[in-house]
């Protein structure tokens, strides 16, 4: 390393107000891994960014097939960042397969590296080439830096006396100090993970160490073609606290968590795997010393009749799926409705119908969580809007749940379960208890009465003498609770479910503006993990001088009690969202407002371009 | 305190709710529903303790006509339900009452998960071998040939057993019974109650109103001597009107047959003796029928093992330790946010 001062003194970094890189490579490649620890130290260079894992959908696809690629996008800037970005400053292409994916993300004049050893005939054919497209002039559009990464890997950790399979697992690293090199990122966190990793297995972690920095040494010393630069993306502006990085799926956990503390009450936890929410059943099956325990049913039915089951004997039931697994739910989540019991469902969307796209990200679910169910059956239903936010959505639905003894459905995607974002972390100290009431007294009781603020009716467990009581999904009677098939019983009893719900609206907050004024020409209302890009798109028209607003929802049932007079004072509405237009339809229904959609259902998320596109357009309109 | 509360002793009548009971007059779940009424009070089992959930079928409205906690849910699924009963609190005694076509149709899958994962209940499976309460349609338990609705012209499906399907789920309690069997009834529902895990019981019922005197071939009084076989544990597998007809292993065949004692130089040492621990006996007693075999009643299966939720609880424990929490400690909340990289932002 000595001697390279000079030569890292000689470079000058062009400064960068953000970019944006993606590592792809063969399932087996560790891109996953490469991606998070270039995350960590970016976050430790004081950036904001944001992060995309993408996985292939097979497990073990064939090595070097198109259909077993996986990426890792970050984005990372000087300012806040809100999405993972629209367009690939570098692409690190691992092997052909990886290339060709991913060609098309990267923007003209963007740089790729490519690791070159990686690309005999055999792997090119195998990525459906009919030859090498760096033989070619089909890549002129970029900046394309050729460079044996496998056989330089080999040759940074023969002194370990790995075979070569093992040697060739440490490339990735190898890449990793590369681009460590180019945009001047610290390693000693790496070094640091790396020796934790591999601790008992030494010489796998000296030589992971070593490709790292024989890939940054690289950068250092070779003589790059012209085009390539160093760069320098310095530190963003960013709220003081205590950060660190967090999934939708951690955030999740941890909210629910935290919600059953300021309940004061347990959780048991009943799911059947599923992607994308599997995440969530390991992550609390991994805290069994806080107040959850957990249930792998057989079936999606059966664990959302279990946490029905848990929370009738006093626990907070939640339970969690994707799409194809909440439709199995839907008998029971109506039970729960009519016996009137919290039960929280989390649904990690992904795209449909039926089994779609699992491992591809969407949000056509909300018309399943607001009207999916038969009869009419009123519950709550929340939407996280980025990883972080899915710590404090997880303490407002055990908040809702229990105050007003109602199922709650928390939407999230697949891209929110699995990026990760830099996270203040809040005091927990900060948050309002909420403690849960058991009902003791048997004076008077009777399970259908209501309280008077909440119409909430009492939660009595079994376990508490004098309550002894029966319940279930026939029709009650109001007050008492007995079997009622009496005509203007069922209609009070409808009215009083649907009351309760509605009634929630009195004690959500009311509807911010998330920037922008409060009435204008354009207002354009979001939910869930269209967050990121709405905000940026509408940040960048206003910076040219365009009066437009973001609007985005928590609460999607019930409405926040002032959107409609919020969104009155807006000449025109659109809602941009990953399905085929259902919250632009809800607001039209309940609103009476003549929102406009912007739908996208590619599997992807919004680009910011193409919501500014939207804006525009209505604009000119 | 000096003063011994000692409670009045609850009778039967006591675990009757306020509800009318609305099966069809001559219902065989009248007669369950005394004799559980019955075993509760022999237990002296404590109301607010006990739980009865239930899927739906008329066998599901038992609930409401019981003075406990009851849950009616919706079909085939009580089984999960209870799981998670069971789960959020292990201290109640929670009951499942289902019918054939809520168990073995709509809910197997759940019926076999609950057995082998052993949940601490009593599964009470009133088989009338008919969909009672959509009117009548054949279900899972009925015979082949079954005239219903559905099924003018005769069922051409072969009828799961229902024990037999409980010993292939894993169940280590098994039992059979028959709502007329007042005597015997709350005996194999108190042994049921008392077996740490899922015991399951499979209770024939007659549908007076769509299947009626569909077991009167081993049901009635005339046969019943010599058609069912009253198990226990250690005793003689030996029946009969004279009490002279007993079940032998054929060797050649590995199957049971039928032998009376005394004739043809055949001992009663010939005559196996019940052991409720034997899993290849309880198959072999599960699966008899008429009219070559008698039907067996009692507690066919029973070896215990530790329940699901019993070891659920133990881990979790055992991790609460590990992180060397006291008993009601709770973790730190705001360790959880803070484990792992963090950062400081100036
Ligand atoms: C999801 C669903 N499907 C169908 C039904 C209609 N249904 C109610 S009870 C029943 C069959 C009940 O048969 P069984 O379990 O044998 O009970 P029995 O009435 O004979 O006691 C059916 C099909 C229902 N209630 N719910
Ligand atoms: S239909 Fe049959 S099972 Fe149902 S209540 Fe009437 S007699 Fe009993
Ligand atoms: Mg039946």
């Amino acid at each position: 390393m000595e001697g390279s001062a000079a030569l890292r003194t000689a470079h000058k970094r062009i400064e960068l107000e953000h970019a944006v890189v993606r590592f792809a490579g063969d399932s087996g490649d560790g891109m996953q891994l490469t991606g998070s620890q270039f995350t960590l130290a970016t976050a430790l260079a004081g950036n904001d960014l944001s992060t995309f894992p993408d996985f292939p959908a097979e497990i073990r696809a064939p090595a070097g097939t198109t259909y077993g690629v996986s990426a890792f996008q970050i984005h990372f800037g000087a300012r806040e960042i809100k999405t993972s970005g629209d367009e690939l400053d570098v692409l690190v292409a691992m092997n052909p397969a990886a290339l060709k994916v991913n060609l098309d993300e990267v923007k003209p004049g963007g740089l790729i590296l490519v690791d070159v050893g990686a690309f005999g005939d055999k792997n090119v054919q195998k990525a459906g080439y009919e030859a090498s497209p760096l033989a070619d002039d089909s890549l002129k559009a970029y900046r394309v830096v050729e460079i044996d990464m496998s056989r330089h890997t080999q040759e940074a950790v023969k002194p370990f006396g790995l075979s070569k399979k093992e040697a060739l697992r440490c490339k990735n690293m190898w890449a990793l100090g590369l681009v460590y090199w180019m945009f001047g990122r610290d390693r000693s966190a790496t070094e640091a993970w790396l020796k934790g990793k591999f601790a008992g297995r030494e010489e796998i972690a000296d030589a992971n160490i070593a490709a790292l920095r024989a890939g940054e040494a690289f950068g250092e010393t070779a003589e790059m073609p012209t085009g390539v630069h160093t760069y320098a993306v310095p530190p963003a502006h960013i709220d003081a606290g205590l950060y660190r990085n967090v999934t939708g799926t951690e955030a999740m956990a941890w909210g629910l968590l935290a919600g059953m503390r300021l309940a004061g009450l347990e959780m048991t936890f009943c799911s059947y795997p599923i992607t994308p929410a599997s995440q969530l059943l390991h992550a609390l099956a991994g805290l069994k010393q806080f107040e959850v325990t957990t249930f792998q049913a057989e079936d999606e039915i059966a664990a959302c009749a279990a946490a029905i089951g848990a929370s009738y004997a006093g626990k907070v039931g939640v339970t969690s799926s994707s799409g194809p697994g909440v439709a199995l739910k839907t008998e029971a989540i109506g039970l729960a409705i009519a016996t009137e019991l919290p039960l929280i469902v989390v649904n990690s969307q992904r795209a449909g119908p039926s089994t779609g796209m699992p491992t591809k990200t969407e949000q056509s679910d909300l018309y399943q969580a607001v009207y999916g169910r038969n009869g009419d059956s009123p519950l709550i239903v929340l939407a996280a809007r980025s990883p972080g936010d899915c710590f404090e959505v997880g303490i407002e639905a055990v908040r809702l749940a229990t105050r007003y003894m109602t199922p709650v459905i928390v939407l999230t995607d697949g891209y929110i379960v699995n990026a990760s974002q830099p996270w203040r972390i809040p005091d927990f100290n900060d948050y309002e208890p909420f403690p849960a009431k058991f009902a003791t007294d048997p004076e008077g009781f009777h399970p259908y009465t209501r309280d008077a603020e909440t119409l909430a009716r009492p939660w009595a467990i079994p376990g508490t003498p004098g309550l002894e009581h029966r319940i279930g999904g026939l029709e009650k009677q109001d007050v008492t609770g007995n079997v009622s098939y009496d005509p203007a019983n069922h209609q009070k009893m409808t009215d009083l479910r649907a009351e309760k719900v509605r009634h929630a609206a009195d004690d959500i907050p009311e509807q911010t503006v998330e920037q922008g004024e409060t009435s204008g020409r354009l207002a354009v209302v979001g939910w869930g993990s269209t967050y990121g890009p709405i905000s940026r798109a509408v940040h960048n028209l206003r910076a040219q001088g365009h009066g437009v607003s973001h609007i985005h929802l928590r609460h999607i049932w019930p409405l926040p009690r002032n959107l409609g007079e919020l969104l009155g004072g807006f000449d025109k509405v659109i809602v941009p969202e990953m399905n085929n237009g259902q919250l632009v339809t809800l607001l039209r229904a309940e609103l009476m407002i003549p929102a406009h959609r912007v739908d996208k259902v590619t599997g992807k998320p919004f680009k910011i371009s193409e919501i500014e596109a939207a804006m525009r357009a209505e604009l000119e309109d | 305190m000096t003063v011994v509360d000692t409670p009045e002793k609850l009778q039967a009548k006591d675990y009757a709710s306020d509800q009318e009971v609305r099966w069809c007059p001559g219902c065989g779940d009248y007669a369950i529903l005394k004799a559980v009424q019955r075993t509760l009070a022999d237990l002296q089992a404590p109301r607010e303790k006990t739980v009865f959930v239930s899927g739906i079928g008329c066998a599901a409205r038992f609930p409401y006509y019981v003075s406990t906690y009851g849950f009616h849910t919706i079909h085939g699924r009580a089984p999960a339900l209870a799981t998670g009963v069971k789960l959020a609190n292990p201290e109640l005694d929670v009951w499942v009452v289902t019918g054939d076509g809520d168990a073995l149709s709509i809910g197997g899958n759940h019926l076999l998960h609950v057995l082998r994962r052993n949940v601490n209940l009593q599964i009470l499976l009133f088989n009338n071998e008919i969909y009672g309460l959509t009117k009548g349609q054949y279900s899972p338990t009925s015979h082949a040939g079954t005239r219903s609705p559905s099924t003018p012209t005769g069922s051409v499906e072969a009828p799961v057993n229902a024990c037999a399907f409980a010993l292939g789920s894993g169940a280590r309690f098994v039992a059979r019974s028959v709502d007329t069997l007042q005597k015997q009834l709350p005996d194999v529902l108190k042994r049921a109650q008392a077996y740490e895990g899922a015991s399951f019981v499979e209770i024939l019922q007659n549908c007076i109103v769509y299947n009626d005197g569909v077991f009167g071939h081993f049901t009635d009084k005339a046969t019943q001597a010599d058609a069912q076989v009253h198990v226990v544990h250690g005793e003689p597998l030996i029946f009969g009107k004279n009490r002279d007809k007993g079940l032998r292993l054929n060797p050649k065949t590995i199957e049971l047959e039928v032998v009376t004692v005394g004739e043809g130089g055949v001992g009663e040492d010939e005559v196996l003796v019940h052991d409720e621990t034997n899993l290849r006996l309880a198959q072999m007693l599960a699966a008899m029928e008429p009219p070559h075999l008698p039907v067996a009643m009692g507690v066919i299966y029973n070896d215990p093992a530790p329940s699901y939720e019993t070891l659920v609880h133990q881990q979790r424990r055992e991790v609460r330790e590990k992180n060397g929490l006291k008993d009601g400690q709770l973790p730190d909340i705001n360790e959880l946010l803070r484990g792992g990289y963090t950062w400081t932002v100036e």
